[in-house]
C-alpha cells in the first residue's frame, strides 16, 4: 500500500488550471497549454523541495506540525525572499468561489482599517516562559501525580475488564467484572459455570487478587467522599475537581461507585435532596475524568442516575423544594453516558429509552415520575423527542388539562402538572420549529396537539426568531448568549446536610455553577487564555442548537454554557479560527473556534447543556491539530 | 591492457569498461587510481580513433578530454591529441580555465579527507568540472546518453530476475544493488530528458526498493526534470561520491560473470562508475547483517575507512592537591577523597596511575591550563561524585522532569551545566534563555564605572563585583536573529555557546549576560555547536555539512571536518577532547581526529537522520539516536556497529550516559523516557574475525536491556542529563494539545 502511495506522490503536479488562475491574477491573459503544463512542472518541484528543506526545520525546532515560519525558513536557504507577514486571523485562512465552471480557491486580503487597530484593546500579553519540574520516576517508579501521564491508561483498564485472562499484572487488577469474581472461586464451580472456558481440559483462573489501598488513598478516599457530601462548598469543589482530573484514580474507582449507589439508596428513602445532588455531582466528576474506565461500574451507577430521575419522591415537601433541578440534571448526566458508554452489546441507550417509555406510557405514574421520564427522554435528542413525546403531546395535553382545569385535587399534583408542561413546552418548542412547515396557526396546533397546542404555537414563534437572530449573528460571527439553559446550583450555606430547617429555594436555576467542572490548569500549562468554543450541531432536518462555551483557565471562573437555537439551513459546516494576535508577539490570545459536529441522528444536537463528552473533543482536536504553531493551544482546556 | 574486442565502437565511453572489467579482475580494491590512467588513455585513443572532428559536438568532446588529459598531467598526450586534431591552443585554453576554476571551487567543497584521497578529488574534479560547464558535461557527464531509454526496464529487471534467481546465500548481497542501480539508472534517464521512460521505470520499481531508503525516494519522486538536477543536493551526493557496497568475491563473481554473458553493459557502466565496491574473502553476509549496516545515502563505510588507529582512552587527570584519605573510603567524608576519583571513570576498573594505551598523548592537542577555579571545581565534582549512587539494573536513576511551560512549540535545543546548576534553553524566537535551578540567582557583574569603586584587595572580591540588584532566576539573551538550534554551556559555566538558523554561532558570557562573540563561518543554518569538555575549543555543524571546529579566541575556525553528503544534525566531543563526532542527515556518524582533521571513522546504520549522539564515560563507545527512533551503539576502537536499541517511535533527540556508564538514558519525540542497561549492551565479545571483516551479529535483545520506559504527558524528551551524584535530569516543553 504505502508503495503505490508513493508512486502517486511521484506524479502528483498542480493542476494547469492554478497556473492559469494565477497568470490572469497577475495579469497575463492568455498562456498557452503548453507554458502551463511546463510552468506546473516546475512549480510543483519547486514547491516540493522547499516542502522537504522545510521539514528539515521542523525536525530541529522539535515539532511534529510544519509552521510557516519553516517555510520562510527553507525559502531563506534557497535565497529567496519569504513571504512577509503572511499572518491570519483565521485558521484557514483561503476562501472558495466558483463560477463559470472554474473552481478557485483565494487568500482574502482585506483593507484594514488603521484606527480600527488603534482603537481596539491591546491583546493579553501571553505568558512567559517558565521552568518546572516534577518527578518522572523516583528510583525507577512513576509516581501517580497529575504532571505524568495515568498509571494505568484507559485501554489497560479496558483490557483488563474485556479480556481479564489476557494481562495479568499482579497488584494492579480489578475484581470489577463478575466474570472475574465468579473465576475466583474453586475451579469445580469455574467448570460448571463457564464451560466454554476450558481449554484442553485445564482451566485458566483469573488468580484472586487482594485489592488493597495504600494508606494514602485510604485516606484520600475519606477525606473525598467527607468532602463531597460534607457542607463546605469550597472543600466539595475542590474534592470534585481532584475526582475529575487525578490521573490515580482507578483504584478507588469501585468504592466510589459502591459509595455513590449505597448513598443514593439510602439518601432516596431518606428523601435527603441535597445529598443526592452531592452524589449526582459526583457522579458528573467521575464521568469527566478522562483517566478511567467507567464502563465496569455501569450496574452500580445507572441504577443510581435513573432514581434521581424517575422516584417518586426526592426531597421531604415536594411543593415546595426544587427537586426538578435534580431530574434535570440526573437527566443529562443520562443522556451524556447513553451517548458515551451505550454500545451494541450493552444497549443502554434502548435500554433507558423502553424504562422512560414504559412508564410515560402507564397511566397510573404520578406527576413527579412522569416529569423525569419526559426530561430523561428528551435529553436524549431531538429524534427521541419527535418519536416518543411529540406523538404523546395531545394525551399528555388531555392529562395537564384534568389537573390544570379541573378540580383541585392537591397542590402537589398541580404543581407536577406546571412543570410537566412547561418541560413539554421547551423541548418540543425547539424540536417542532425545526421539522413543521411554516405558518404557526394556532388552531392547527390546536387539532394536531390538542391542549397544549395553542402554548406550543407561540413557543414555535418564539424559537423561530431566535433561531433566524442566531443565523445573522452566525454570520457575523459575533456572539451573544441567548437563552441560558438552566443550570444547577446549590447554595450550599443554607443547607443542613440531613435535617434542620430548610429554606424553601435550595435549589435555584439560573446563575453559574460548575456543572462542568473547570478543569485545574494542569501543571504543564498553568494558565492559557480563554478560549471559546462554539460547537454547532447539525442534524439533518432536526432541530439544531448550538452551544457557546467559554472555558477560562482562572480556577475562578465557571464556564458559561448556552444552547442557541439555530435553524439548520444558517448552518454551513465551516471550521474556523479565529485568532486575534498582535504583529509583535504573534500569539493569539483568544480563539473562536466554530467546529461542526457530524450530524447524528439521535444524539448529538439536542444533547446535555454541556459540551458533549464524547465527541466534542475529537472535533475540536481536529480543529486544532492544523492550527499555526505560535498559537497557545489552549484545547488542553476542553473537557476531555 | 586495452584490448578492444568490439570493432564497433559506439562511444568512448563504453570502451572504458573493457579496461576496468580486466582491472577488476586483477582486483578491485586497488580503487580507482590504478584504473584511472588505462581509462585515461583508452579514452584518448579511442577519440583520436574516431579522430577527424567534423561536428561542434565532436569538437567539444575532443575538448573536453584534453582538458582532462591536462588535468591528469599527461602533458605528451595533450600534445599528440592536439596535432592529431589540429587545435588551436586558444580555443582550449578558454574551456581549460572555465573547468580548471570550476574544479578548483569544487575540491575546495568537498575535499575528502578519507584514505584515498587523491583518487577521489581526481574524480570529484572531473565530474564536477563537468557538471558546471553544460556542454562539456554531455560528454564526461555520468549520465549521459546511453543506448536505448526504452532498454532500461529490462536491463534492470533481467538484473532483478537474476539476483532473484541466484542461491539463497548471494542474493542477500546482491540484493544491495538494487537500490544504487536504480538510482542512477533514473537519474541516467532524467538526465537524458527521457521523462516518460523515467516515470515509467519509477513507478515501476521504486516499490522493490528497501524501506529505509523512503525518503530518498521521495526526493527522486519529484525529480523529473534536467533542469531540477541542478542545485538538488541529495543528486549532487549520489554522482559525486560512490556508493559503496560490500560484497564477497563469491557473489561479485558471480554477478560478473552474469552481466558478461548477458552482455549487459549498462548496468556493468553504471557498476563500474557510480559504485565502489569492496570484495572481501569469506561467506557472504546475511541479510540481517547486511540490513543493520545499510541505510546510509552513500551505502556503507569502506572497510579502509575504519582502520585508522583510534585513542579513545581518557586523559590522565591533571593531579591536584587534594587532601588524601583512604583509598576506598565509601563513608561520607568531609575531607574524604578516594584518590582521583573521576565521575568519568571508566569501568574497566584501571585506575589512572598508569597511562592508558588507547589515551592519546597528554599534549597531543593543547588544552587549556587549569586554573584555581577550575580546580575548586574538580574538588567539587568529586566530592559529590563520592556520593554518587551506583546504579544498575536494580537501582535505576530517580528522574526530574523540567518542563518548559508556554513555550508555545517554540524549545528547540537545552542544556545543563555539568553540575546541574543553570539550564539554558534555545528558542524558535531567537532568544536564549538562562534559568538557574538552584536558590542561587543569576546576577550580572556590575557596571565599569562601579567596578572601579570597589576594594579589589577584599577577600570577598568575587562576591562584590556582582551587582545584587540584577539577581533573577533567569535571564534572556537577545543577539540571535533566528531559532536557536544548539546550545552548550562551557565546563567552567562562565559561557554559553548558542547556535543558530542565522548561520552563526555566538559566545555569551555568563557574567555579564551579553554576547561575547558571533562566530561567521557556517553560512546557512548551524544545528549544533558543542564545548569540548575541557572548554576552550567547540564545534558546530550545520546544513553547509561541514563541521567547523574553533577556538574561542579566534574568529575562524581552527580546522574544517568535510565529508558528510548532507546536513550536520548534531556534533559531539570525545571525552578526550581529540575527537569530534557528528551526526548527519546522510544517515552516518563520523569521527573527526581533532588534531589533523581526518575522518578516522564512518558508522553506518541508521536509516534516518542523525539527531543525538554520546560518548561513554569511558570513552570507548558512542551511542546515536536517529529519527527512526532507534538507538545504535558503536566500538570506536574496532569502529564496529555493537548494538541496536529499538523501542522507541519517534526521533531520539537525547542520549546521555550515566557517570559510570551503566545506563543509558534516551528521550525521544514520542514523550518518553528509556533507561538501556548499557554494561550488557557493550557485553558483547568482538572476536579478531569480527574485527577483521567488520561482520557483525547483532543480537535482537532491545527488550531484555530495556529497564524502564517513563511517559511523560504530551512533552518531547529533548535534553537528558545525569547530575554528578547519578540523578537523571530530563527536559523538554510541553505540547499543549
Amino acid at each position: 500500500m504505502a508503495e503505490e502511495r508513493r508512486q502517486k506522490q511521484c506524479s502528483v503536479v498542480m493542476p494547469t488550471e492554478s497556473m492559469k488562475a494565477m497568470a490572469e491574477s497577475v495579469g497575463v491573459g492568455q498562456l498557452q497549454e503548453d507554458s502551463c503544463v511546463a510552468l506546473s512542472e516546475e512549480v510543483s518541484y519547486r514547491i516540493k523541495e522547499i516542502v522537504q528543506d522545510a521539514l528539515k526545520f521542523m525536525h530541529h525546532g522539535k515539532r511534529r506540525k510544519l509552521t510557516t515560519n519553516d517555510i520562510d525558513h527553507a525559502l531563506k536557504l534557497k535565497n529567496v525572499e519569504p513571504l512577509y507577514g503572511f499572518q491570519s486571523q483565521e485558521f484557514i485562512p483561503f476562501r472558495f468561489a466558483s463560477g463559470g465552471g472554474r473552481e478557485l480557491h483565494f487568500y482574502e486580503e482585506k483593507e484594514v482599517d488603521l484606527s480600527d487597530i488603534i482603537n481596539t484593546p491591546l491583546p493579553r500579553v501571553p505568558l512567559d516562559v517558565s521552568l518546572k519540574a516534577h518527578w518522572l520516576s523516583i528510583d525507577g517508579v512513576q509516581p501517580a501525580i497529575p504532571e505524568n501521564p495515568p498509571p494505568a491508561p484507559k485501554e489497560q483498564q479496558k483490557s483488563e475488564f474485556t479480556e481479564p485472562l489476557k494481562v495479568v499484572k499482579p497488584g494492579q487488577e480489578e475484581e470489577g467484572s463478575i466474570q472475574a469474581k465468579g473465576q475466583g472461586a474453586t475451579s469445580a464451580e469455574g467448570l460448571g459455570r463457564c464451560p466454554n472456558r476450558t481449554e484442553k481440559g485445564s482451566i485458566r483462573i483469573k488468580p484472586r487478587s487482594t485489592h488493597e489501598l495504600s494508606v494514602e488513598q485510604q485516606l484520600y478516599y475519606k477525606e473525598i467522599t467527607e468532602a463531597c457530601v460534607g457542607s463546605c462548598e469550597a472543600k466539595r469543589a475542590e474534592a470534585l475537581q481532584s475526582i475529575a482530573t487525578d490521573p490515580g484514580l482507578y483504584q478507588m474507582l469501585p468504592r466510589f461507585s459502591t459509595f455513590i449507589s449505597e448513598g443514593v439508596r439510602v439518601n432516596v428513602v431518606q428523601n435527603n435532596l441535597a445529598l443526592l445532588i452531592y452524589l449526582m455531582r459526583m457522579v458528573k466528576a467521575l464521568m469527566d475524568n478522562p483517566t478511567l474506565y467507567l464502563e465496569k461500574y455501569l450496574h452500580e451507577l445507572i441504577p443510581a442516575v435513573v432514581t434521581c430521575i424517575v422516584s417518586k419522591q426526592l426531597c421531604l415537601r415536594p411543593d415546595v423544594d426544587n427537586h426538578w433541578a435534580l431530574r434535570d440534571f440526573a437527566a443529562r448526566l443520562m443522556a451524556q453516558s447513553c451517548k458515551t458508554f451505550s454500545t451494541t452489546n450493552n444497549n443502554i441507550q434502548s435500554r433507558i429509552t423502553k424504562t422512560f417509555t414504559k412508564s410515560l406510557l402507564d397511566e397510573k405514574t404520578q406527576w413527579t415520575t412522569r416529569y423525569g421520564c419526559i426530561a430523561g427522554l428528551a435529553e436524549l435528542g431531538p429524534d427521541v423527542i419527535k418519536t416518543l413525546i411529540i406523538a404523546r403531546l395531545s394525551v399528555e395535553g388531555a392529562r395537564i388539562k384534568a389537573v390544570m382545569e379541573g378540580p383541585v385535587v392537591s397542590n402537589i399534583d398541580k404543581i407536577g402538572a406546571e412543570h410537566v408542561q412547561s418541560l413539554l413546552l421547551k423541548h418540543c418548542a425547539s424540536v417542532i420549529a425545526k421539522t413543521r412547515p411554516l405558518p404557526d396557526v394556532v388552531d392547527q396546533y390546536r387539532t394536531d396537539y390538542g391542549y397544549l397546542g395553542p402554548m406550543l404555537c407561540s413557543h414555535v414563534v418564539k424559537a423561530r426568531a431566535q433561531a433566524a437572530l442566531q443565523a445573522q449573528q452566525v454570520n457575523r460571527t459575533t456572539l451573544t448568549i441567548t437563552q441560558p439553559r438552566p443550570t444547577l446550583t446549590v447554595s450550599q450555606s443554607t443547607l443542613g446536610v440531613s435535617s434542620g430547617p430548610r429554606t424553601p429555594s435550595i435549589i435555584k436555576v439560573p446563575s453559574s455553577l460548575a456543572l462542568m467542572s473547570t478543569r485545574p490548569g494542569t501543571p504543564t500549562q498553568p494558565s492559557p487564555p480563554t478560549t471559546k468554543y462554539i460547537v454547532m450541531a447539525t442534524s439533518a432536518g432536526a432541530a439544531s442548537t448550538q452551544q457557546v462555551i467559554t472555558l477560562s483557565s482562572a480556577q475562578s471562573g465557571s464556564p458559561v454554557t448556552s444552547t442557541v437555537p439555530s435553524t439548520p439551513s444558517t448552518l454551513q459546516p465551516l471550521v474556523k479560527l479565529e485568532s486575534s494576535s498582535t504583529a509583535g508577539m504573534s500569539r493569539p490570545l483568544q480563539k473562536y473556534i466554530v467546529v461542526s459536529l457530524p450530524s447524528s441522528s439521535s444524539v448529538d444536537s439536542k444533547g446535555s447543556g454541556v459540551l458533549p463528552a464524547s465527541t466534542s473533543p475529537i472535533s475540536v482536536e481536529q480543529s486544532v491539530k492544523l492550527e499555526r504553531s505560535e498559537s497557545p493551544a489552549a484545547s488542553t482546556q476542553s473537557p476531555h | 591492457m586495452a584490448a578492444v574486442q568490439d570493432g564497433q565502437v559506439e562511444s568512448d565511453a563504453e570502451k572504458e569498461t573493457k579496461p576496468d572489467a580486466s582491472n577488476d579482475v586483477a582486483g578491485n580494491s586497488s580503487g580507482g587510481a590504478r584504473s584511472m590512467s588505462p581509462n585515461a588513455a583508452s579514452s584518448a585513443s579511442g577519440a583520436a580513433k574516431a579522430a577527424a572532428p567534423t561536428g561542434p559536438g565532436e569538437q567539444q568532446t575532443l575538448l573536453a578530454v584534453l582538458q582532462f588529459l591536462k588535468r591528469s598531467k599527461l602533458l605528451e598526450s595533450v600534445d599528440i591529441l592536439r596535432r592529431e586534431a589540429g587545435l588551436s591552443d586558444e580555443l582550449d585554453e578558454s574551456q581549460t580555465n572555465d573547468g580548471a576554476a570550476a574544479g578548483s571551487a569544487s575540491l575546495l567543497r568537498r575535499v575528502s579527507v578519507g584514505g584515498a584521497a587523491a583518487t577521489n578529488i581526481a574524480a570529484t574534479t572531473t565530474s564536477k568540472g563537468a557538471e558546471d560547464q553544460p556542454d562539456v558535461s554531455i560528454v564526461l557527464s555520468a549520465y549521459s546518453q546511453q543506448g536505448d531509454p526504452a532498454l532500461y526496464q529490462v536491463y534492470y529487471s533481467g538484473l532483478k530476475n537474476f539476483i532473484e534467481s541466484v542461491l539463497d546465500c548471494h542474493r542477500a548481497e546482491l540484493s544491495q544493488l538494487f537500490y544504487p542501480l536504480f538510482v542512477h539508472m533514473y537519474l541516467e534517464l532524467v538526465y537524458n530528458n527521457h521523462e516518460h521512460e523515467a516515470k515509467v521505470f519509477f513507478e515501476k520499481f521504486s516499490g522493490d526498493q528497501e524501506c529505509y531508503y523512503r525518503d530518498d525516494l521521495r526526493v527522486l519522486s519529484g525529480l523529473t526534470k534536467k533542469e531540477h538536477m541542478k542545485g538538488n543536493e541529495t543528486l549532487l551526493d549520489f554522482r559525486t561520491s560512490k556508493f559503496v557496497l560490500r560484497i564477497s568475491r563469491d557473489s561479485y563473481q558471480l554477478l560478473k560473470r552474469h552481466l558478461q554473458e548477458r552482455q549487459n553493459n549498462q548496468i556493468w557502466l553504471i557498476i563500474q562508475e557510480h559504485l565502489y565496491i569492496d570484495i572481501f574473502d569469506g561467506m557472504p553476509r546475511s541479510k540481517s547483517q547486511i540490513d543493520s549496516m545499510s541505510g546510509s545515502l552513500a551505502g556503507e563505510a569502506r572497510r579502509e575507512a575504519n582502520k585508522a588507529k583510534v585513542y579513545y582512552g581518557l586523559l590522565k587527570e591533571p593531579e591536584i592537591e587534594v587532601p588524601l584519605d583512604d583509598e576506598d573510603d565509601e563513608a561520607e567524608n568531609e575531607e574524604g577523597k578516594p584518590k582521583k576519583k573521576k565521575p568519568k571513570k571508566d569501568n574497566l576498573g584501571s585506575k589512572n596511575k598508569k597511562q592508558d594505551p588507547n589515551a592519546p598523548q597528554q599534549n597531543r592537542i593543547p588544552l587549556p591550563e587549569l586554573k584555581d577555579s577550575d580546580k575548586l571545581d574538580k574538588i567539587m565534582s568529586m566530592k559529590e561524585a563520592t556520593k554518587k549512587i551506583r546504579l544498575g539494573p536494580d537501582t535505576l536513576p530517580s528522574i526530574c522532569f523540567y518542563t518548559f511551560l508556554n513555550a508555545y512549540q517554540g524549545l528547540t535545543s537545552v542544556d545543563v551545566t555539568d553540575d546541574s546548576s543553570l539550564i539554558a534553553g534555545g528558542f524558535a524566537d531567537s532568544t536564549v534563555r538562562v534559568w538557574s535551578v538552584t536558590p542561587k540567582k543569576l546576577r550580572k557583574v556590575k557596571s565599569a564605572a562601579d567596578l572601579n569603586l570597589i576594594d579589589k584587595e577584599a577577600d570577598d572580591v568575587l562576591e562584590r563585583i556582582m551587582d545584587e540588584k540584577t539577581a533573577s532566576e533567569s535571564k534572556i539573551l537577545y543577539g540571535h536573529s533566528g531559532p536557536v538550534y544548539g546550545i552548550s554551556f562551557s565546563p567552567d559555566r562562565n559561557y554559553l555557546l548558542s547556535s543558530s538558523e542565522d548561520g552563526t554561532v555566538r559566545l555569551w558570557s555568563l557574567q555579564t549576560f551579553t554576547c561575547l562573540v558571533g562566530y561567521k563561518g557556517h553560512n546557512y543554518p548551524v544545528w549544533d555547536t558543542q564545548f569540548s569538555p575541557y572548554g576552550y575549543y567547540f564545534v558546530s555543524g550545520g546544513h553547509d555539512r561541514i563541521a567547523r571546529l574553533w577556538a574561542t579566541d579566534h574568529y575562524q575556525p581552527l580546522r574544517m571536518f568535510a565529508g558528510h553528503l548532507a546536513d550536520i544534525t548534531c556534533t559531539h566531543f570525545h571525552p578526550n577532547s581529540n575527537y569530534v563526532a557528528t551526526g548527519s542527515a546522510d544517515r552516518t556518524v563520523r569521527l573527526w581526529d581533532v588534531l589533523n582533521g581526518n575522518c578516522v571513522r564512518i558508522f553506518s546504520g541508521h536509516k534516518g537522520p542523525i539527531h543525538s549522539l554520546a560518548f561513554s564515560p569511558n570513552g570507548k563507545y558512542v551511542a546515536s539516536g536517529a529519527t527512526d527512533g532507534r538507538v545504535l551503539l558503536w566500538d570506536i576502537g574496532h569502529g564496529l556497529m555493537i548494538g541496536e536499541l529499538k523501542g522507541h517511535t519517534d526521533t531520539v533527540y537525547a542520549l546521555k550516559f550515566s557517570r559510570d556508564g551503566e545506563i543509558l538514558a534516551s528521550g525521544s519525540m514520542d514523550g518518553t523516557v528509556r533507561l538501556w542497561d548499557a554494561l550488557k549492551a557493550f557485553d558483547v565479545e568482538t572476536d579478531d574475525f569480527t574485527a577483521a571483516t567488520g561482520h557483525i551479529h547483532l543480537p535482537d535483545n532491545s527488550q531484555e536491556l530495556l529497564l524502564g520506559t517513563y511517559m511523560t504527558k504530551s512533552t518531547p524528551v529533548i535534553h537528558l542529563h545525569f547530575t554528578r551524584r547519578n540523578l537523571l535530569l530530563a527536559a523538554g516543553g510541553y505540547n499543549s494539545q
